[in-house]
Order: structure tokens, then sequence, then C-alpha cells
């Protein structure tokens, strides 16, 4: 070793944990996001001299695996993989249904969530948002969790998707609309927090 | 562009499609006074204005944890 390396074993391994739940978020699938993450940390150090180490290692191995998840997202749809997305398919489209009476009223209106950033400090919160998160429905969710943690414009969302952007907002729509229903019954009506 | 019929006042149901869109793009003047307007009386769009907002900061501080 002539050179100190910024990047070694550690480091990454440090990141792991981290990367596999953003990779879940995304897949849904424990193995997959194994898969992606392990991938991701290969690249890493096949191509650790590229660190410039002007961001942050969490950016930059973010920024990998972002790449692969959307490369894995691409593929399973070229083969047909992705499971069934029929919106009449999925109990959860009918969340507006759910929400709204005819004339556009809430059927029961959003409560106050008191102290919501006191429940960032409990686990059980935690649990209760992945739980949310996976039973949202999932052309919703993808589009929701590519703007929310990924980071992803409406215009790369629809490209991404091929999708028109009044779909996409719809999308979006549906999922804060499910994820809110979800955390409003679950946690914060619930424990009053 | 998204109201067609020219409405005075939103229903629940456009406002909080409206609250959401401004997460995702600019909402333009007209849209912004009608979702004042309706936010001034309404209660459960109030919430769940606020609500969007937690829901921002939870999804930031879910990977952050």
């Amino acid at each position: 070793m002539s050179q100190p390396n910024p990047v070694n074993m550690d480091d990454l391994q440090a990141q792991r944990s981290y990367l596999v739940r953003y990779a879940m978020l995304q897949l849904r699938d424990p193995h997959l996001a194994e898969d992606v993450v392990q991938e991701t940390l290969l690249v890493a150090v096949e191509s650790r001299n590229k660190f410039s180490g002007q961001s942050t290692l969490r950016t930059w191995l973010t920024g990998i695996l972002k790449h692969k998840i959307l490369d894995l997202r691409r593929k399973q749809q070229r083969e047909g993989e992705l499971p069934n997305t029929d919106e009449e398919q999925d109990p959860y489209e009918n969340i507006c249904a759910e929400s709204f009476d005819n004339q556009g009223h809430w059927i029961s209106p959003p409560q106050t969530w008191a102290n919501p950033s006191l429940s960032f400090e409990n686990q059980k919160f935690w649990e209760v948002f992945e739980m949310c998160n996976q039973r949202m429905p999932l052309n919703s969710a993808q589009a929701f969790m590519m703007r929310e943690f990924m980071d992803m414009s409406t215009e790369e969302i629809c490209k991404e998707l091929a999708i028109s952007t009044t779909n996409c907002w719809v999308l979006l729509y549906r999922a804060r609309l499910a994820l809110r229903d979800c955390l409003e019954l679950q946690w914060f009506g619930r424990k009053g927090a | 562009m998204v109201w067609k019929k020219g409405g005075v006042m939103l229903n629940c149901k456009q406002a909080s499609e409206l609250l959401s869109q401004a997460l995702d793009r600019n909402i333009s003047l007209r849209e912004k006074v009608l979702l004042k307007l309706h936010l001034l009386i309404c209660h459960g769009c109030s919430n769940f204005s606020k609500q969007m907002r937690v829901m921002r900061q939870v999804c930031r501080g879910y990977l952050e944890k």
C-alpha cells in the first residue's frame, strides 16, 4: 500500500443495512434487495478509485444502487416478471372511492397528528411505516418510492414508468392517500402519539 | 389546466389532489388561491396539508434513522 485508499471494506459494510433498507422499499423482496446491494458493493470495490470523497460514501453508494434498482426493474419489465399491476385487480386502487363521498367530501376527515416528530424516535413507529409502505398499491408505490426516496422528478418517473404526467400525479396522489390513511389508522389515530 | 369546470369552490377531493401535486410541481396562482380559500373553511384538508409535510419528513427520516 503506497497510498492510503479512502474506501475500505469496513466502511462499505457499515453502509450495508442502509442500502438494504433503501432497496427493499423499491423491490419488496429481501433476496432481490440483498442481491442488488451485493452487486452495488462489488461495483464500489472495483471502482473505488473513482470515489472522489466530495460526496459522502453513502451518497456515492446510493447513486450506484439507484441505477442497479432501475436496471433490475427494466429487466423485470422486459421479461414480464413484474407482478400484475392491473388497477382493477388491486383493492387499494379503490382508495379514492373509500376516502370521499359522491360530492368529494372526506368520508372520515383527516385528524390532527399530535407531535409527529416524537414518533420518529419510536422503533414501533418505523415498523408501522414499513408495513404501510408494503401495503401501498404496487404501481402507485413504485412512483412514490421514486419520488420520495430516490429523489426523482416527475419527468424522470414518467419516462421510467412510460406514463403521462397526469397519470404520474394520480399515482403519487393515490400512494399518499393510502400511506396517510394507513399511518392514521395504525399509528396516529390509535396512539394519539 | 387541471380544473376544467372553472368552478369557484374546490371540494375536498380536488383540494387534496392539488395539495399532493404541490409536492411535485409548481401550482398556478389561481390554484393557490382556490386552495387557500378551501383550507380556510376545511379542517380535514388543513390536517391533510400538514400531514403531507410530515410524510415527506418521515420518508427522509426513515432512510437516515
